[in-house]
């Protein structure tokens, strides 16, 4: 190598790191099986895989959170033990997780300072840290102001205090897990030209993600992981998103899912007007106005937080409508207990199913009955009729293609995907006459994701009013028939699927009017 | 098989913990110039040494499982429940006020009519700090122990005054004592010791609640109101009306034990000042015994056993090797912190094992909720 060995930021590079023959068991699972995997400095290495194909453990062994029962890591050639997050900070690898680990209260530099010994002993250096932001920041075209606090930031700044920490601690490589799940379409192109920028200045970046046209469109090269192990790697140029779709599932992969041919009935759904607030208590949704019919899935667009919650929480009756009026089947229903609500066959995927839709000490079968606990047959005369109650779960269990050991294992021990299958199986078979699904795929592999938006689409068929509130716009624009979108809890408009562009309603998501802007 | 010694282990961990206990007792006892095998002896002679013997700890297990049921329920519903105390008294003065006022009805109407009365007693008095809570978000953790001391000195006021024995009012010494029941209103006896019926009753209502919890409705919501808030009222329950059921429950259990503790053991009330002069602490050894039996009914009965046996037998320890009687309350904490401290391990241990099994990636871990309790619904036990 001729070209200088520093970073702009003056740390040294990581030339190549390798991972060979990593294999890491847990009890009952192999989560890596003799992976491989290098990256070498000046390119984005893309790891693609479903949920629980190994991604998330050979990353976390990189970064020292998990150590290799087999296997080794080798640094610039030669080998490494990194037995802990500080020795790999040490080594010159960094990492962005999912979920910011940012405290909200404190202030851009107080988060970055945070956990380093201070230059000037027992007090602290806050100065001297906002100076080095702001070098940093302006060396890699990261606008960001160091004395902010970080509740003020949105999510795409935020994930800039995130990458400006880990220069801050001299990483070479930059481990980012699903960096692009909580930004807008903008933000993420604001990211990509941040990353197309350190790479161009030599750091390593490995870049986990789920969305195929994201990985096709950054990265260099792609390495696909599957049941643990490595399925291939393969430079990007050389590869196409059908083929890395079926890479990472093993088997043919539909990409758009056959809508059908559905008459489009009357309102089932109406919201006039409505009004609410949200947990922070500022407005949540201001004057919404819509209504889904049936046989249509009215897609809610928006970058999170612009009262997609409050919209879902108010229909079902979680929180309190303060004006307008909320129908179902022409049934005023503003305000009505949510047990009410559910009484009349609306059915609620929510968004967090671990917080609102699950109960995790409880089995599958307990959790079967969430909605109907107290109905015939599985509740007779005040007593859970059990021999009902396992039948149910068994059929649900079998017929939504859950994985699990039992009917009585706790949903705490089920993966993401077939947690969501058992909230699906819960509200489909109600029979509903609408259904609000919040983020129904979030976090969810594809396999999954595929099974639970067909179930979607055959409720559509059935008549069903759907109402799909989702942050991917690839999601919303493969299955509705109309969007919305959601800003500053407002519909900013209604478009029709055939007049939908993401570029149309990136723009609209961020509370630009493409009629006016123009 | 690993799995299989894991759940061994944890089975296990309270009696380990209980076994501890007694060694760092023993270190004590040798500070004391005592020889601890002797001591420990007298312990065991003075709780299973004799059926006398073995039917005193039953006795003192009963009120200990009466109010471990209740607690079952309660902290199962995630409210904390540190008011057994003042629900044992409340339960106990009504029940005794029944006793004393209905004399011309036959023996068993009125035991029975007593015992539905301190069930009632310890509901209302389990149930304020319940509104409380779920309507006006009190801790319920500093209501129920308020309620304690209001309970104790309602109790003193009472028999100081309106229900003084009447024949100690006339006396100079004024004993705070109630008058004695009358011996058709006595809780029948088991057998040749004193041995009543109370503990029969508390063994059947160990697997009533049993049944409440994991085989009806009422005990599901209470339980996922316990588990999840949050998803109890997306499945339509109404969260609040289930936080104060459960609290009321809870009270009746302990107002049940305060009766029996007249009704089969004492045959009046009598109070030294204290709430443990009447209750001998089961109130708060209750809690004790609830989480010792893993927050489940029916263990909840060994349980209560063995804390009953270390009562009684620690009594006559102390006289044997004649040991001050702190060592004795000292022996008797000494179990209480290695038990919960051994819980904590138990839960740390079994969330090491979720962690190590989660299939990786996407679901960010659960939050932990209400991490002070054991939250483990055995469904077929």
């Amino acid at each position: 190598m001729t070209e200088s060995t520093k970073l702009p930021s003056g740390k040294p590079r990581i030339e190549t790191i390798e991972m060979r023959g990593i294999t890491k068991r847990f009890p009952g699972v192999i989560a890596n099986d003799k992976a491989d995997f290098d990256i070498h400095a000046g390119e984005v290495h893309a790891l693609l895989g479903e949920n629980g194909a190994g991604k998330s453990t050979l990353m976390k062994i990189l970064y020292g959170m998990y150590r290799p029962d087999e296997g080794e890591i080798l640094l610039n050639g030669k080998p490494v033990t990194i037995a802990s997050p500080n020795d790999s900070i040490n080594l010159g690898i960094g990492m962005i997780h999912q979920h910011f680990m940012l405290v909200p209260t404190l202030t851009v530099a107080e988060n970055v300072a945070l956990g380093l010994p201070s230059s000037r002993g027992a007090l602290t250096d806050l100065d001297r840290v906002s100076k080095r932001i702001v070098e940093l920041a302006s060396i890699y075209g990261l606008k960001i102001d160091p004395s902010a606090y970080v509740w003020q930031l949105s999510v795409g700044q935020q994930q800039r205090v995130e990458i400006i920490k880990a220069l801050y601690r001299g990483a070479a490589l930059l481990i980012l897990d699903e960096p692009t799940a909580v930004l807008t379409p903008q933000e993420v192109d604001e990211l990509f030209v941040i990353m197309r920028q350190m790479v161009k200045d030599g750091h390593a970046l490995i870049f986990i993600s789920h969305k195929l046209h994201e990985v096709v469109e950054i990265s260099n090269r792609i390495t696909v992981l599957r049941d643990g192990r490595r399925i291939g790697t393969r430079l990007t140029s050389e590869t196409t998103k059908q083929d890395l779709a079926n890479w990472m599932v093993g088997r043919e992969i539909g990409f758009a899912p056959d809508r059908g041919k559905v008459e489009i009935g009357e309102a089932r759904l109406k919201l006039e007007k409505v009004e609410c607030g949200s947990d922070r208590g500022t407005p949540g949704l201001r004057g919404v106005s819509i209504e889904v019919r049936s046989g249509e899935i009215l897609g809610i667009a928006g970058v999170s937080g612009n009262g997609q919650r409050e919209l879902a929480e108010a229909i079902t009756g979680l929180r309190k409508v303060t004006t307008g009026r909320v129908f179902l089947e022409g049934k005023d229903i503003t305000n009505f207990a949510p047990g009410d609500i559910t009484e009349l066959n609306l059915s609620y995927i929510p968004e967090e199913r671990m917080r609102d839709g699950m109960i995790k000490d409880f089995t599958i079968a307990e959790n079967m009955i969430l909605r109907e606990h107290h109905k015939m047959p599985y509740s007779r005369m005040g007593f859970l009729n059990l021999s009902d109650i396992s039948k149910h779960a068994d059929e649900l269990i079998a017929k939504f293609h859950v994985k699990t050991p039992s009917r009585e294992t706790h949903a705490k021990n089920l993966s993401g995907g077939n947690i969501q299958k058992v909230v699906l199986a819960r509200e489909i078979s109600r029979n509903p006459r609408a259904i609000i699904a919040a983020q129904p795929t979030r976090g969810l592999d594809i396999g999954a994701t595929e099974y639970v938006r067909e179930q979607l689409l055959i409720e559509r068929r059935k008549g069903v009013a759907v109402m799909l509130i989702s942050e991917d716009l690839d999601e919303i624009l493969a299955l509705s028939d109309r969007i919305a979108v959601l800003y500053e809890g407002q519909v900013m408009d209604i478009v029709p699927r055939s007049e939908a562009t993401p570029e149309r309603l990136g723009l609209l998501m961020a509370g630009v009017h493409p009629e006016v802007s123009s | 098989m690993r799995s299989r010694l894991n759940a061994l282990f944890d089975a296990l961990l309270p009696v380990l913990a209980t076994l501890a206990a007694l060694g760092v007792g023993a270190v004590m006892l040798l500070i004391l110039k005592v020889n601890p095998i002797e001591a420990y002896a007298a312990l065991w002679d003075g709780a299973f040494g004799s059926s006398n013997a073995f039917a005193e700890t039953l006795v003192k297990a009963t009120p200990l499982l009466l109010v471990a049921l209740g607690i079952c329920i309660s902290f199962r519903g995630d409210v904390i429940n540190i008011g057994g105390e003042g629900q044992m008294i409340i339960g106990a003065i009504l029940a005794t006020w029944v006793g004393l006022t209905f004399t011309g009805l036959p023996g068993w109407l009125v035991v029975t009519i007593s015992l539905v009365a301190g069930f009632l007693g310890g509901a209302i008095w389990g149930g304020i700090p319940g509104v409380l809570k779920a309507y006006f978000s009190v801790n319920e953790i500093l209501s129920t122990v308020m309620m304690n001391a209001i309970a104790v000195q309602l109790m003193n006021f009472l028999l100081r005054g309106p229900m003084i024995d009447p024949s100690q009012a006339e006396l100079a010494s004024k004993i705070p004592q109630t008058a004695r029941l009358l011996d058709a209103f006595r809780l029948p006896r088991l057998a040749p010791t004193r041995l009543h019926l109370g503990a029969l009753i508390a063994v059947i209502l160990a697997i009533a609640v049993y049944i409440l919890l994991w085989r009806t409705t009422l005990g599901y919501r209470i339980r996922a109101v316990g588990q999840n808030p949050n998803a109890s009222r997306y499945a339509g329950i109404k969260v609040q009306r289930y936080m104060v059921l459960a609290l009321l429950l809870s009270g009746a259990f302990a107002g049940l034990a305060g009766a029996t503790q007249v009704f089969g053991v004492n045959y009046r009330m009598i109070t030294d000042g204290s709430s443990s002069g009447f209750t001998g602490s089961a109130g708060f050894n209750g809690i004790v015994a609830a989480l010792f039996g893993q927050l489940h009914p029916l263990w909840s009965i060994p349980a209560s056993i063995l804390f009953g046996a270390l009562l009684v037998g620690a009594n006559k320890m102390q006289r044997v090797v004649q040991v001050p009687s702190a060592l004795v309350i000292a022996l008797n904490g000494l179990v209480v912190v290695f038990v919960v401290s051994s819980e904590i391990l138990r839960k740390r241990r079994q969330r090491r094992r979720l962690a190590d099994a989660r299939q990786e990636d996407e679901t960010p871990p659960p939050t932990e909720s209400g991490e002070s309790q054991i939250k483990q619904a055995e469904t077929g036990a």
